[in-house]
């Protein structure tokens, strides 16, 4: 076939490139009015999460504004108050505020944080017209008493966007312990429980252990049982993002 | 020495070949008469034939709009086809009046006139380039005949004697309006599209008029109508595109590529070089007439390639009706189609890359080419001998170009050389 390599032929083939084109199924989809399913670890709007009892996650360690990238991050931790404890520890997060025009969802302020109180959501689809409303204060990021992350009037949720909100396998161990080093484990969630391992991320029996793990810390802190509970839902394989046609 | 031959038998198959052209059904001027033109002047001239006139060339100017708005968006839907996307599809049904909206957009913009131009020309220069291409689609026969009444003419607006030569002068014409609003735009890279633009555009005038001389020796008239006429009787076959043996077809789609300096001759719009070209200071109505006269550019000479070449509007009769302007149509869609595969395909050209085409190739091989046909009009003898030569000429002239480039290269080395 060497008599088909000149040239002329070449020049032909190029034709013969785009012209297959027009009958190549089509990979763009209407975007408004047609979504893509979300890649299982997009990093999108965060929130701010609370235990199963209601107690907020955060510490006010600022871990997370020390390893932010862009300093979009300004975290102020105070003492708890002794009568109306905010947090299960010393102290908790005063002040938290993220600037979305800075924000680049690298996603290590979530990697940083020690207790798992901020995640990020699947939301992207958020755009605001002034810069005050661009900064998000912690009422704003904090979720509500259902677990769920508040909708505010410029947001656009879409069913699925709060759930799981971060699939981030965490690179170090929750609550600090070694063996627990590379297991993805959740501690209790407002609203959801605690998260199982994800599908095909690691051995199978992680989120049995998990939950032993929950059960046992709360047992151990004497924590009420709240919420959701432990079986919460494991995500399948159709819940994967799929990239090409929908 | 070899050059004296090839001209006499230019000379002399021209002579021979004004005496020996008859075809059937070719109306040649003086053996058979005065050529009659459209036979709605038969009668001389009256009120009706003056509305008819009137009416037709509305009807002209409104088809080349609507063609032009349909060509924008059959482009950008095509292109985009091509490149697996689905297009602009917001604007109307499937985004078909997007063109529409993008011209009322632009007509509703502010004028600006840059301080260093020249004021007159700077607004007379989109009208140089609009009005010779709706001139240029008056001669195209869209085929056949109407009657209405006791009046008949054709679905043709103007037959003037010099028939094909309009559209050369059209062509020509237009490099006014792109060089004029170059220069009158006062500013740097508007004139260097200009000047790129006027120089690409003459360099492949000539290949141009050498394939139309060609069509016209097959055809034995100038006139578009005869031109058309000459190509009737058989499909396919009988059409110039074979009769000329293919190659003045392929040569002249690519000199009227490059004459409206479409891809991949679009140097004059080169935004990597130029940042827009010879229209970048150009703005609302201005850019919009400029756009215009782009897009009804390549719809009509469309349309005169598939008079020239594809037999205008011969097409086999469907369900006993001739359907002359659905034939034609159908022609100038594909050509059209044709036009936006090659911008979806090749890359752009160098500039010496498109000299080199143009001077090197398209205008020695037309010449050729007319000197094939010629002879293979009068007998095969002097057919012949216009091949032989033609192909000796080629030979010699790809030596020369050789020695030409490895001079160049050696000339270049010691420039680098002597250079600071």
């Amino acid at each position: 076939m060497s008599f088909l390599d000149n040239r002329f032929v070449n020049f032909f083939k190029g034709f013969a490139v785009t012209g297959k084109q027009p009958v190549k199924p089509r990979v763009t989809v209407e975007y408004p009015e047609q979504k893509r399913q979300m890649p299982e670890r997009r990093h999108g709007r965060h929130v701010l999460n609370r235990y199963e009892d209601g107690m907020e996650k955060c510490i006010g360690c600022e871990l997370c504004a020390g390893v932010c990238p862009a300093k979009c991050i300004y975290v102020r931790g105070a003492d708890n108050p002794p009568d109306t404890p905010v947090s299960p520890g010393e102290r908790y997060g005063f002040v938290y505020e993220i600037n979305f025009l800075r924000c680049i969802h690298c996603d290590m302020c979530v990697e940083a944080c020690p207790t798992e109180a901020i995640t990020e959501s699947k939301l992207f689809e958020f755009s605001f017209t002034n810069r005050d409303d661009a900064i998000y204060t912690k009422s704003e990021l904090v979720v509500d008493d259902t677990g769920k992350p508040k909708v505010l009037p410029w947001e656009d949720w879409k069913p699925g966007d709060d759930q799981n909100t971060s699939g981030w396998v965490r690179a170090t161990a929750p609550s600090g312990r070694a063996d627990l080093e590379g297991t993805p484990l959740w501690s209790g969630e407002l609203g959801y429980g605690v998260r199982p391992a994800q599908a095909g991320q690691s051995d199978p029996t992680a989120a049995d252990y998990a939950a032993d793990f929950d059960i046992a810390l709360r047992e151990v802190e004497g924590a009420e049982l709240k919420g959701v509970g432990v079986s919460s839902t494991r995500p399948t394989r159709s819940g994967e993002w799929a990239p090409g046609r929908s | 020495m070899t050059a004296s031959p090839l001209l006499g038998s230019v000379v002399a198959g021209a002579r021979l070949a004004a005496a020996h052209m008859v075809g059937p059904g070719v109306p040649t001027p003086g053996a058979r008469g005065p050529y009659t033109g459209d036979p709605i002047f038969n009668h001389g001239m009256d009120l009706v034939v003056w509305i008819f006139v009137v009416v037709k060339v509305v009807l002209a100017f409104a088809i080349v709009m609507v063609s032009v708005l349909f060509m924008v968006m059959f482009e950008r839907k095509v292109v985009a086809a091509l490149g697996n996307r689905p297009g602009p599809n917001r604007a109307g049904p499937d985004g078909w009046l997007q063109s529409l909206a993008d011209g009322i957009k632009l007509f509703f913009k502010e004028t600006l006139v840059p301080e260093h131009a020249d004021r007159f020309v700077y607004r007379l220069a989109p009208y140089l380039s609009l009005v010779p291409v709706f001139v240029a689609f008056s001669i195209v026969p869209v085929g056949g005949t109407i009657s209405i009444g006791s009046y008949t003419t054709r679905l043709q607006l103007a037959d003037p004697p010099w028939g094909i030569l309009v559209m050369l002068m059209a062509s020509g014409i237009s490099v006014y309006g792109v060089m004029l609003a170059g220069w009158s735009s006062g500013s740097k890279y508007p004139l260097i599209g200009a000047v790129r633009a006027s120089a690409q555009m003459i360099s492949y005038e000539a290949a141009l008029g050498l394939t139309v001389a060609t069509v016209v020796v097959l055809s034995g008239s100038l006139h578009t109508s005869a031109i058309v006429a000459a190509q009737h009787g058989g499909f396919l076959y009988h059409w110039n595109i074979f009769r000329a043996f293919g190659a003045p077809a392929a040569i002249f789609f690519i000199a009227i590529t490059a004459e409206m300096a479409r891809p991949p001759f679009d140097l004059v719009e080169a935004e990597e070089e130029l940042a827009g070209g010879f229209n970048l200071e150009y703005s609302s109505i201005g850019f919009a007439l400029f756009y215009l006269a782009e897009y009804a550019a390549l719809v009509i000479n469309s349309a005169i390639f598939t008079t020239l070449f594809l037999g205008g509007p011969d097409g086999p009769r469907i369900a006993g009706a001739s359907v002359g302007p659905l034939w034609f149509v159908i022609k100038v869609l594909v050509l059209l189609y044709v036009y936006v595969w090659i911008r979806a395909t090749l890359p752009r050209l160098r500039y010496d890359q498109l000299m080199d085409l143009g001077w090197k190739r398209l205008i020695p091989g037309s010449l050729a080419m007319l000197l094939i046909v010629v002879g293979a009009r009068i007998n095969w003898r002097w057919g012949l001998a216009a091949l032989s030569g033609s192909l000796f000429a080629f030979i010699l002239l790809t030596r020369a170009i050789e020695v030409a480039q490895s001079r160049q290269e050696e000339g270049s080395q010691f420039s680098e050389l002597e250079a600071p």
